[in-house]
């Protein structure tokens, strides 16, 4: 995401990017990350939280955009749990560590059309 | 800022775990020159912000993403709850953002936000992708442009481009 951020800004869009995952982050070096301390899958809150999902854009909206220094995260302030147990669990891939798996826990990447219902591919295909 | 204390560091994490089954290192993007600037010119309250998402999304009536560097993109209508987005990747769990989209593609949030003055507007169109692609070369030279061209065909002068990774 960091790179369609770098090219975005190169053609003159301002971009702000939220993130989950620092490391990653700040190795792609966007111009402006906001880091929120969820587990990966979860970027944009809790679900059917509104009133958190709410807050977490207010603050990363507001923090971003005051960035002056390109290259810069800025910390939300915002975590997924004052219990931080989920973390030590955490890996890329299926394991977010509140929902744990072990071994190689992506998916097959697969080359046909992956739909969230068969009703969904039936009215694509018609 | 330094990376936070606690941040989980997803890349050594990573590395550990293909080493430990035998593959080949991932070979994450570096980019460690200063990167482009463009500034933001307008408060919040006036902004025209779009929403772009590498979750996967994409609407009843669209083809689904493939999860094998699929470099395609989907565009959403902005006024749609987001209930009505679906999701697709492989390096997720979907079950939650199935539950509720806006954790991964916040449309009725940013609704909210332009409601209550927070944010100027939203794009009347959003853009959604699948970010899982394991070839740097295609998400610049397939993935980018794509959206490049779809941020400029917009029919609003975006302010500031929200990008939401997973």
């Amino acid at each position: 995401m960091s790179l369609v951020a770098r090219a975005l800004e190169a053609v003159g869009v301002p971009t702000l990017t939220l993130t989950a995952a620092y490391s990653i982050t700040a190795s792609a070096n966007p111009p402006r990350a906001a880091y929120v301390e969820m587990p990966l899958g979860y970027t944009a809150g809790r679900p059917g939280d509104r009133e958190f999902q709410l807050n977490l854009l207010r603050k990363a909206l507001t923090l971003g955009v005051a960035i002056e220094t390109p290259g810069t995260i800025v910390d939300t302030g915002v975590r997924w749990s004052e219990d931080r147990s989920w973390k030590s669990a955490a890996s890329s891939g299926l394991n977010n560590g509140v929902i744990s798996a072990e071994g190689d826990t992506r998916q097959e990447r697969v080359d046909t059309p992956q739909y969230q219902s068969e009703d969904d591919r039936l009215a694509a295909e018609a | 800022m330094n990376a936070p204390d606690a941040s989980v560091d997803y890349i050594a994490r990573t590395r550990e775990q293909y080493d430990s089954l035998g593959y080949p290192p991932y070979l994450w993007a570096e980019r460690p020159d200063t990167p482009p600037w463009s500034p933001i010119t307008r408060p919040l309250a006036e902004s025209t912000v779009a929403l772009l998402g590498s979750g996967g999304g994409y609407n009843r009536g669209q083809v689904a993403f493939h999860w094998k560097d699929d470099t395609g993109i989907r565009l959403l209508p902005s006024n749609q709850p987001a209930s009505d987005v679906r999701v697709t990747h492989f390096a997720y769990d979907l079950e939650p953002a199935r539950a509720d989209p806006n954790i991964v593609f916040p449309l009725d949030r940013l609704n909210d936000l332009v409601e209550e003055g927070f944010i100027g507007g939203l794009a009347s169109q959003s853009i959604a992708f699948m970010g899982g692609i394991y070839s740097v070369r295609r998400a610049e030279e397939e993935l980018t442009p794509a959206i490049l061209d779809a941020v400029e065909a917009l029919a609003e002068d975006i302010d500031l481009a929200l990008l939401v990774p997973v």
